[in-house]
């Protein structure tokens, strides 16, 4: 198993395509249909779209905060591919990649970015639950996503992804010790992308390595190179299995790098080298899976060129309808406080309503 | 005399205490390095150094439970928490030691810690940053609440907090981080906590509000002066312990009170000042006392923040509707 060979303890990293796309190791090379292949790319290419339209409309003033992701689409895509429909994901906030894996609509996580609650109403038929702003609160959802598919005889795994920081904070170690102790099929994904807004990794933790932090709660971990999708591929892979047949939780640090900055507010010039940023972009992990698949006669720039035009036309459209559309409705801000608004509720929505309405704000 | 915005006079008032007081340590998410978010521990760091100015793991229960071991053994520390809604996870140090370790110990033990953090909507955030949570922390015997309105007010009352003997939760309101500036004298000054400050002075209705809503309601009330309404204002500047001499001689003297608040309506601040002023005023009342609030909803997210937040609109009519009672 690869969590065996891949102990962080030796200070191993799981990588089989190098920063320039070569394959280090042949019988590492998972088997993935060609169509899948050249699919991945089109999602990691798409989400490196999306987000850097979405930058460039917070920068344009059509956007409220945003959280880019650029540098980190492989852990994303790669993750989220090996889950299978009927498994859950509680993601934090930066997993764009792995949103689109799982078939959301770039309108719906446009809309939650936008400022309007819609946007975390996932079509029913995709398992992801909200966006969750309060650090690693969302690991702990995962644990139980799973221990009721357990109980309910159900063979379905949980994902849940956090940062390097999100490690710090008392939900991920109550998560990762009762996902221990009931043996959860939740595979817990630590996008470690080296930085917490403007605090390095190493104020975070003493540990060597994030993935280590298992071993203390009686399970398995596993670093992976994050710019690597088929590293990140073939760990979450073994990890779901392994889930799945009830043998357990997983760790897996994900190691790779914020190239942007943490959201739309932050500078991160003010606490980082331009230096370590340019080191990072030699490691893109689009870059190498593209030289990857030429080399497998896969892909071409022809069919990168219209491939991200295409790709661009859609968000801007994407984009466009949720400026149209994409105000919040009144009524929706006092409709899903409960199942049915209380007497008080009533009262104040109707109070708050003429309000507006006398003013034309309605 | 520096001239000062909110944000710059809670920096000042640290640059001033830390260099008095060796015993004052800073520290929080990005409060060290960078700091801060919003740049209120700036150049701390490069000052004080880093024993004395640093940046945490993400850990809010950890910041504030280790300030509290801190505060025992001698420091008086003042730690940041990012957002409001990012104070939550330190609820179970905040409401079973911060606010319960003298009393606990019969005095053996006390806490001379300030947590600060940045409150309030009306920046166009993601959620949990918009809350207005003021209530949950004073409803906590044990523990003093201070949210200033202005940059003079900032400097004496945050150098009160860290001087005071006791925990201080001090909330600054972040949409007026940066809306205004003020003189803010150099020399050492603090303003005492407990004490409200009657910003206007009128006849016709008492107004209690504070922090961000003092802007919005002195913008009401200038709206009522042009209707020959006179509305005396009171900022609280301390929620708990809430200066009670302050809200009842004004009601005494105007008959009338109205409350607004940016949090939700229900349960709220509000709602003891209104308990207060019945049992001690009532007699005095010539209208149903009143509230402008939020409505008892969560914060929406800002496409529809404009619905939630109490608005200096909603302020002038409900000044009129409580002048014109019966009238
Ligand atoms: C409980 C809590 N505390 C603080 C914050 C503010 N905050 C937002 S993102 C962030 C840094 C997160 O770092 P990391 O977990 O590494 O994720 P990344 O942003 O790098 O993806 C912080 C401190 C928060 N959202 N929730
Ligand atoms: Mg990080």
């Amino acid at each position: 198993m690869l969590v065996d060979q891949y102990s962080p303890f030796e200070g191993k990293m799981l990588q089989i395509l190098d920063k320039d796309g070569n394959v280090l190791d042949e019988s590492l090379v998972p088997q993935i249909p060609d169509e899948d292949l050249v699919k991945l790319m089109k999602t990691m290419l798409y989400t490196r779209t999306a987000d850097r339209k979405a930058l460039m409309y917070q920068r344009q003033g059509r956007m409220l905060t945003y959280a880019p992701n650029e540098g980190q689409e492989a852990c994303q895509v790669g993750s989220a591919y090996a889950l299978a429909k009927k498994d859950w994901m509680a993601p934090a906030f930066r997993e764009l990649g792995a949103w689109l894996q799982r078939g959301v609509d770039l309108k719906t996580i446009f809309l939650y970015w936008y400022g309007n609650e819609m946007g975390s109403k996932v079509a029913d038929d995709i398992r992801i639950l909200p966006v969750s702003i309060p650090i690693s609160s969302q690991c702990l959802h995962a644990v139980g996503l799973a221990m009721a598919a357990r109980k309910r005889g159900l063979d379905e795994v949980s994902i849940a992804y956090f940062g390097d920081g999100g490690t710090s904070e008392g939900d991920f170690h109550e998560a990762l010790n009762l996902a221990g102790v009931y043996k959860a099929a939740t595979v817990f994904f630590c996008q470690n992308n080296q930085w917490s807004i403007s605090v390095p990794k190493h104020f975070q933790t003493a540990s060597e390595t994030f993935a280590q932090k298992a071993y203390a709660y009686g399970f398995k971990g596993i670093k992976v190179d994050g710019n690597d999708i088929l590293a990140v591929y073939v760990a979450t892979k073994e990890a779901v299995e392994r889930g799945r047949k009830g043998e357990g939780p997983t760790l897996i640090e994900g190691y790779t790098y914020r190239l942007g900055p943490h959201t739309t507010s932050d500078d991160p010039t003010r606490y980082r080298e331009e230096q370590e940023v340019d080191e990072w972009r030699e490691k893109d992990p689009i870059k190498r899976f593209r030289i990857y698949l030429e080399r497998r006669g896969l892909w071409s720039d022809e069919m990168e060129k219209q491939f991200v035009q295409e790709a661009d036309e859609e968000v801007e459209r994407a984009f466009k309808e949720v400026e149209q559309s994409g105000n919040t409705q009144f009524d929706d801000i006092f409709k899903y406080q409960y199942e049915k608004m209380t007497p008080l509720l009533e009262e104040q929505y109707a109070e708050y309503k003429a309000f507006f309405q006398e003013r034309g704000m309605l | 005399m520096p001239v000062l915005n909110n944000v710059q006079a809670v920096n000042y008032a640290l640059m001033q205490e830390m260099e008095r007081d060796p015993s004052v340590v800073v520290f929080g998410e990005d409060a060290g390095y960078e700091g801060g978010v919003f740049r209120a521990t700036v150049d701390l760091q490069e000052k004080f150094g880093v024993e004395r100015c640093f940046d945490t793991p993400i850990s809010e229960s950890g910041i504030v439970g280790a300030a509290v071991g801190m505060a025992i053994n001698g420091l008086k520390p003042v730690v940041e928490l990012q957002f409001c809604g990012f104070t939550y996870p330190a609820f179970n140090q905040i409401i079973s030691h911060v606010s319960r370790m003298r009393n606990r110990s019969r005095g053996r033990f006390t806490l001379p810690m300030v947590i600060r953090f940045p409150s309030g909507g009306g920046i166009r955030a993601l959620e949990h940053h918009s809350e207005s949570p003021e209530v949950l922390f004073a409803h906590i015997p044990g523990l003093k609440i201070v949210m200033p309105s202005t940059p003079y007010d900032t400097k004496g009352l945050l150098t009160a907090a860290i001087r005071d003997p006791d925990p201080v939760i001090f909330m600054e309101p972040k949409r007026i981080y940066r809306a205004f500036k003020q003189e803010v004298p150099e020399e050492d000054y603090v303003i005492e906590i407990g004490k409200a400050n009657v910003v206007k002075e009128g006849e016709d209705l008492t107004i209690v509000t504070w922090g961000a809503m003092v802007k919005d309601t002195l913008k009401a009330v200038e709206e009522a002066n042009k209707k020959g309404i006179f509305p005396e204002v009171i900022d609280l500047r301390t929620i708990a312990p809430l200066d009670r001499e302050a809200i009842i001689q004004s009601v005494k003297k105007t008959g009338r009170i109205l409350v607004v608040q940016e949090a939700v309506k229900s349960f709220g601040v509000a709602s003891e000042i209104i308990a207060l002023v019945n049992e001690k005023a009532f007699l005095h009342l010539e209208a149903p006392p009143a509230r402008v609030a939020a409505p008892d909803i969560i914060v929406p997210l800002p496409r529809g923040e404009q619905y939630y937040m109490p608005n200096p609109d909603m302020i002038y009519e409900k000044i009129l509707e409580v002048v014109n009672f019966l009238t």
